[in-house]
C-alpha cells in the first residue's frame, strides 16, 4: 500500500467512524420526530414500525393542550436573560484574572468549578425558601437569576482560557498608546474574544434551553419554560410516548434551527483556545 | 370637538377602561396542579364549562409527571408557600396531610351528596371522620385476561381464584414463540410501582408490613412465600425483562394482544376494551384478585383525588372548583359529552347505578366489586396498626416502600436471593422506624 493509499484508508476509516458516532448521536432525535407523527399505538408497537401512516393528531393535541407560545416566550427570556447577565459579570471576571492575576486566582477558580460538582437537589430546599421568601417562585426573574448562577462558573472558565491566549504583547502596546483598563477591554480584548464569547453564549443558552431541574421545582403555571411542558406529557396511566414525541419535537425545534445557523461560530469557538 | 370635549371623552374611556380593568382583575385566578391522566385532561378541556358557570373564577393548570408532582406539591405544602390552590393527591397523602393540618376540609355541606361517594373511597380520604381530598376517579385492582386465549387452553378464570390456579392458566396460555406471555405484572421498583402489587399479593398470602409494635415484618415466612411464587411466576411465564415493566408498559404488552393475562389497576379497563388503543378490544375479560389464604387486602384501594392546601388565599374558589369537579353533575356532563364509557368511575355509588353507564362500560361490575372488596382499615390477616391496603399510610412508607421495591426487583431480575432480597430490604425498614422513633 502506497502512502497515498494509505491517508485515503486512513481518511475513509476516520469518516466512517465520525458518521458512525454522528447516527448514533443523531438517532434518538430522528426516532422522537418519527414518533410523534404516529399514532399511540404504533408508537409503542413491537417489533417497531418505520413505514406507517403519518398523522399530525399529536400535534394538534399538545396545541390545544399546552400553551406553546407561552411556555417557548419563557424559554426564550430566561435563557437569552440568563446569558446576557451571565456575559455581562463574566467577561469582568474573567478578564480580570486573565490579566491581572493573583496568587489566588487559581484558587478561585477551581472553586468556581467545584461549585458545578454539588448536586443540584442538595441545595434545592435553601434555594426553594429563599425564592419563598422574596416572592421569586413561579417568575421569569427567579429562573433567570438561578440560570445566571448555574452559568457562571462554566461562562468564566471558558472566557479565562480564551483571553489567556490573546497575546499580551497587544495590551501593552495599547496602553503605551494611552488605553485605560476600560478602554483595552472594549477596544481590545472583546473584539479580537468576540468568537469566543460567541460561543460561550450560545452554549449557555443551549443549557439554560434545556435545563429542567430548577426549571420543574421552581416555577408552576406562569413562568414554566418548554421543559415543563414536556414533562407534563409523561403519564402514569396511560399511553403517552406519541403525544410526548411530538411535544419534545415542538420544544427541541427553536433551539435546534438557532444552532444551525450558529453551528458555524459554535464549532470555532468551542475548538479555539489553548486549553482545547 | 373642543379640547375640553376630548378631554371629557378620553377621562370618560380610561374610566371605562379602568373599571373594566378592575372588573376583570377582581376574577379570583386558581392554580390546579394535576398529573397528565386521561381523566385529569378531560376535566381540564372542560375548564369552559365551569368559568361559564362560575364567571368569577379562573382556572389555570399546571400538569406534571406523577413523581414531580408528588415532589412539588410537597415542597409547597410543608413549606406553605400557596403556589397551588388545588392539588391532585392520592390516598397516601391525605390522611398523613390533614394529621399535620396541611389541607382544608373540603365543604361537603348542601347539594354536595357525600354520602353518594363509594365509603371506602371516602374513608381512605378522611381524617377523624372529616373529608380532606374528594375523590375525583378511584381505582382498586383486578385481573384481565384474555378471553380467547383461555378458552382454547381449556381453562376458565373465575372471580377470586386461587394463586395456584392463576398460575396454571398462566402455564396454559404461554406461548412465547408466539408472542404470547402468560402473565404481565409490575416489576419495576418503586412504592407505588411493584409494591403497589407485591403488597396485595403478600397480604393474600397472609403477609403484613409491620407488626402490632410497627416492627418490619419482611422476613416473616408470609412475605418469602409470597415474594417466591411472584418471582417464579414472572420468571416461567412473564415476559422478558418484567423487572422493569410497570403500567405503562404492561398495558402496552396487553393491548399488544402479548399479554395472557394481567393484575394491576381497574382504570385499564377503559384502556384494554378501548379499540382505538387495543388490537384485542372484544376479548378482554375481568375478574376479582385472586388469593392464597385469605381475601383480606388482595386488590388495591386508590384514588386521584383535589385537595385544598392550608396556605392557599384562595380557598373559597378552590372549594367552588372542586366541588364542581367531584360533582354528580361533573360526571353527567363528561357522559353527555364524550360518551358514558368516558366518565371517571371509581367514586360515586349513582355512577355505577346510571343505565348509560352501565350499558356503556362492560367493566363497571368488576370494577365497583373491586373497590367495595376493598377496605383500608382491615387489610391484613394478622393485626396490624397501619392504614392502608397496598401502603401504611405513614410518612416513613415512601423510602421503605421503595427500598423494598428495589430489592423485590433486583430478586426478580436474577441480581439476589429472595431471601437476600428481603433480608435487606427488612434491616433497612428497621432502621428507619427506629430512627423514626417508632420502638
Amino acid at each position: 500500500m502506497t502512502l497515498n493509499q494509505q491517508r485515503k484508508f486512513k481518511t475513509l476509516i476516520i469518516g466512517f467512524f465520525s458518521w458512525l458516532v454522528a447516527c448514533l448521536l443523531f438517532f434518538p432525535i430522528f426516532w422522537m420526530f418519527i414518533t410523534s407523527f404516529k399514532t399511540e399505538l404504533q408508537a409503542i408497537s413491537i417489533p417497531p414500525t418505520l413505514f406507517f401512516e403519518p398523522t399530525l393528531d399529536n400535534f394538534s393535541i399538545v396545541q390545544e393542550r399546552s400553551d406553546y407560545l407561552k411556555h417557548a416566550m419563557n424559554s426564550v427570556v430566561t435563557s437569552f436573560g440568563a446569558t446576557i447577565i451571565a456575559l455581562i459579570i463574566g467577561v469582568p471576571a474573567a478578564y480580570s484574572m486573565a490579566f491581572s492575576p493573583t496568587k489566588r486566582t487559581k484558587d478561585i477558580l477551581l472553586w468556581m468549578l467545584s461549585t458545578k460538582m454539588l448536586p443540584a437537589v442538595g441545595v434545592l430546599v435553601p434555594i426553594y425558601i429563599l425564592f419563598r421568601d422574596n416572592g421569586l417562585l413561579d417568575s421569569r426573574i427567579g429562573l433567570v437569576i438561578i440560570f445566571t448562577l448555574m452559568n457562571l462558573p462554566i461562562i468564566i472558565w471558558m472566557l479565562f482560557s480564551y483571553f489567556k491566549d490573546l497575546p499580551k504583547e497587544i495590551l501593552e502596546a495599547a496602553r503605551m498608546d494611552g488605553a485605560t483598563p476600560w478602554d483595552e477591554m472594549m477596544k481590545v480584548v472583546l473584539p479580537l474574544s468576540i468568537g469566543g464569547i460567541s460561543s460561550t453564549g450560545l452554549l449557555s443558552i443551549v443549557l439554560c434551553w434545556n435545563e429542567a431541574f430548577w426549571s420543574l421545582n421552581l416555577t408552576a403555571s406562569e413562568a414554566a419554560p418548554l421543559t415543563a411542558m414536556i414533562a407534563s406529557y409523561s403519564s402514569p396511566e396511560g399511553l403517552f410516548w406519541a403525544k410526548l414525541s411530538a411535544a419534545s419535537t415542538l420544544a427541541c425545534a427553536p433551539i435546534v434551527i438557532f444552532g444551525w445557523f450558529c453551528q458555524k461560530q459554535l464549532v470555532q469557538g468551542l475548538t479555539f483556545g489553548a486549553v482545547k | 370637538m373642543n379640547i375640553f370635549a376630548k378631554s371629557t371623552v378620553t377621562c370618560a374611556v380610561s374610566f371605562a377602561t379602568a373599571i373594566m380593568a378592575t372588573h376583570a382583575a377582581a376574577a379570583t385566578e386558581i392554580t390546579v396542579a394535576t398529573v397528565n391522566n386521561g381523566h385529569m385532561i378531560e376535566m381540564q378541556k372542560l375548564t369552559p364549562e365551569f368559568e361559564k358557570a362560575y364567571p368569577d373564577i379562573k382556572v389555570k393548570w399546571v400538569t406534571l409527571e406523577e413523581g414531580v408532582l408528588r415532589q412539588n406539591v410537597t415542597q409547597d405544602i410543608a413549606n406553605k408557600s400557596g403556589l397551588y390552590d388545588v392539588m391532585t393527591i392520592g390516598m397516601y397523602e391525605a390522611p398523613i396531610w390533614a394529621e399535620r393540618d396541611w389541607l382544608q376540609a373540603i365543604d361537603v355541606s348542601g347539594d354536595y351528596d357525600v354520602e353518594d361517594i363509594l365509603p371506602s373511597i371516602r374513608g381512605g380520604l378522611s381524617y377523624k371522620d372529616t373529608l380532606y381530598a374528594a375523590p375525583f376517579y378511584g381505582e382498586s385492582s383486578m385481573v384481565m385476561y384474555r378471553k380467547d386465549l383461555v378458552k382454547n387452553a381449556g381453562m376458565e378464570i373465575n372471580d377470586r381464584d386461587s394463586w395456584d390456579h392463576i398460575r396454571d392458566v398462566a402455564a396454559a396460555v404461554h406461548d412465547p414463540s408466539n408472542g404470547v406471555y402468560g402473565m404481565c405484572l409490575r416489576g419495576k421498583a418503586g412504592w407505588g410501582d411493584n409494591m403497589a402489587f407485591m403488597s396485595t399479593m403478600a397480604n393474600s398470602f397472609g403477609a403484613r408490613w409491620f407488626d402490632e409494635d410497627w416492627k418490619p415484618q419482611l422476613e416473616s415466612a408470609e412475605w418469602k412465600s409470597a415474594v417466591n411464587f411472584y418471582v417464579d411466576l414472572l420468571n416461567k411465564y412473564g415476559p422478558p425483562g418484567a423487572s422493569s415493566n410497570s403500567f405503562n408498559e404492561n398495558l402496552a404488552l396487553f393491548n399488544e394482544g402479548k399479554c395472557g393475562m394481567w393484575i394491576d389497576a381497574t382504570i385499564a379497563a377503559s384502556f384494554v376494551t378501548d379499540p382505538k388503543q387495543s388490537k384485542v378490544a372484544d376479548q378482554v375479560g375481568f375478574a376479582q384478585s385472586p388469593y392464597k389464604v385469605t381475601e383480606k387486602g388482595a386488590n388495591w384501594l386508590w384514588a386521584w383525588s383535589l385537595a385544598i392546601p392550608a396556605a392557599t388565599k384562595n380557598a373559597d374558589a378552590a372549594q367552588t372548583f372542586i366541588r364542581w369537579a367531584t360533582s354528580k353533575e361533573y360526571i353527567e356532563l363528561v357522559g353527555n359529552k364524550n360518551g358514558w364509557a368516558a366518565v371517571p368511575t371509581g367514586t360515586r355509588t349513582s355512577t355505577y347505578e346510571n343505565p348509560k353507564f352501565q350499558a356503556a362500560a362492560v367493566f363497571a361490575e368488576a370494577e365497583l366489586k373491586a373497590i367495595n372488596s376493598a377496605n383500608p382499615a382491615d387489610s391484613t390477616l394478622k393485626p396490624s396498626p397501619y392504614v392502608g391496603v397496598q401502603f401504611a399510610a405513614i410518612p416513613e412508607f415512601q423510602a421503605i416502600g421503595t427500598t423494598t421495591g428495589q430489592m423485590v426487583s433486583g430478586a426478580l431480575a436474577g441480581s439476589m436471593t429472595v431471601d437476600q432480597a428481603l433480608k435487606s430490604a427488612n434491616v433497612s425498614a428497621d432502621r428507619q422506624m427506629r430512627q423514626a422513633g417508632y420502638y
